[in-house]
């Protein structure tokens, strides 16, 4: 139920846009998250973009995850 | 998909498992809290995978499960109405209420319609200017304020015949009322993901603060959910509990601003009536007075008879963490996911559900 997937936003309109889905094309509401901009990956959930996905945190996540790794080898 | 692939990647899950089997060392008892978290947990086999001393327990983290067959007859009451529409999420209509679902209200004449989105709802309602549109307002912060974006923008577009009936629930107050109840002991809880990004991190420091639980918000692909428990394990073993963000990709320690100012517009806290549970202070939403004519509460009289709980089914206790499905007689014999007793086992997130699913060839 609070399913959310990454959605691409490919364009705006006012409090819409135009995401893309894995290829697949939807229009979306982007009134919860009204300082999304084009090229910017959101949490889509029943047609609203819930949040902006922060892809410099997700860099971060992954090398923390990458050195943790390293940490189990040792 | 981007932001999705990376977090599947075994290697990865491999080593924070070899990381959480050194470091964990004693008894330890998580919640996970979301619905969508037990479906991930038990797709991905972690319980089978974590070290034997992690015990994983399910929580109430689902919307449609929480529903109190008293609400479901509010809403099978208003499919009753003449030039009622009604439209809600798909697997609402299959939960039983005392004697009835919206389902079976379907198959007997009554006018409802499955949406996606609220602003299917809307073009209903655009579209059928003589009839009453009513929303099955269900879910969780998550899902709370889109629901509060459709009024506002009927409320912008004037239309008048779009209403709410509103079952919506905030996680917090149940997470203290479960510690409260005192049944379940935990150590530490997964914190859901897609409700925090919208309220932050910052509504669990009680958790932390007050019952000495350790609390980490986690995403929903498996590697997410073991950094979460990697996480809880550093904090439980080090004694030291604390809110965590374990998907700084999705949430941010104070949400998402304007989707919390958008919710807190149109909704107040008030008593909310959960499955198995009750009613419990602060949990629900109720809609404000200044959109009281969006409110299907107010704006139709319907009356319903006490309510009734299916007969045998212990969905409540297992909302609670108190038994699993495999505690009810009624499990796979008379309660399946083709034929549901209880909302547990109506909805994908349920637990009785995952575990008809799944049990036996990844749970535990
Ligand atoms: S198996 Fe069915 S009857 Fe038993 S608790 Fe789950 S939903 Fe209720």
């Amino acid at each position: 139920m609070c399913l959310a997937i990454p959605a691409l936003i490919k364009s705006i309109k006012g409090q819409q846009a135009v995401a893309d889905i894995e290829g697949v094309t939807r229009d979306i509401s982007i009134q919860l998250t009204p300082e999304a901009k084009v090229g910017d990956y959101v949490l889509l959930h029943t047609g609203y973009a819930i949040n902006i996905i922060d892809a410099a945190e997700a860099e971060e996540t992954l090398k923390l995850l990458r050195e943790l790794g390293e940490a189990a080898d040792n | 998909m981007k932001f999705v692939e990376e977090y599947r990647d075994p290697e990865l899950g491999k080593k924070l498992l070899e990381r959480i089997h050194q470091r964990s060392r004693k008894h330890t008892r998580l919640m996970e809290f979301c619905g969508g978290h037990t479906v991930a947990i038990f797709k991905n086999g972690l319980r089978q995978l974590l070290p034997p001393n992690i015990e994983m327990l399910s929580g109430p983290g689902c919307p449609v499960c929480v529903t109190a067959a008293a609400d479901l007859d509010k809403a099978i009451a208003l499919s009753q109405l003449s030039d009622v529409i009604i439209t809600s999420f798909g697997d609402m209509v299959r939960v039983p209420g005392s004697s009835s679902s919206l389902q079976k209200a379907k198959a007997e004449g009554a006018d409802i319609r499955i949406v996606y989105s609220t602003q299917d709802a809307l073009s209903i309602a655009k579209d059928n200017p003589e009839k009453s549109v009513v929303f099955i307002g269900i879910g969780f912060e998550t899902t709370a304020p889109t629901v509060a974006a459709s009024i506002l923008q009927a409320e912008q577009e004037n239309i008048k015949n779009y209403h709410v009936l509103s079952l919506h629930k905030v996680c917090p107050p149940i997470m203290k009322a479960i510690l409260d109840l005192g049944e379940v002991r935990l150590n530490g809880i997964i914190c859901p993901g897609h409700v925090s990004a919208v309220i932050g991190s910052r509504p669990y420091r009680f958790i932390a603060d007050d019952y000495h639980i350790a609390c980490a918000v986690s995403g929903f692909e498996p590697v997410d959910i073991l950094l979460a428990v990697d996480r809880l394990v550093e904090q439980i073993e080090g004694d030291k509990p604390m809110v965590e963000i374990a998907y700084r990709r999705g949430v941010k320690e104070e949400g998402n601003l304007p989707a919390r100012r958008l919710m807190d517009t149109v909704f107040e806290a008030g008593e909310a009536d959960w499955r198995g549970i009750g009613a419990v202070p602060g949990s629900g939403l109720n809609i404000r007075k200044k959109y009281e004519r969006f409110d299907a509460e107010k704006s139709f009289e319907i009356k319903i008879a006490p309510s009734r709980e299916p007969k045998g089914c212990i969905c409540g206790a297992v909302l609670r963490g108190v038994s699993t499905p495999l505690d009810c007689k009624l499990f796979r014999v008379k309660c399946t996911p083709e034929s549901p007793v209880g909302p547990c086992m109506v909805s994908s997130e349920g637990s009785c559900a995952t575990y008809f699913q799944y049990e036996g060839t990844n749970g535990r």
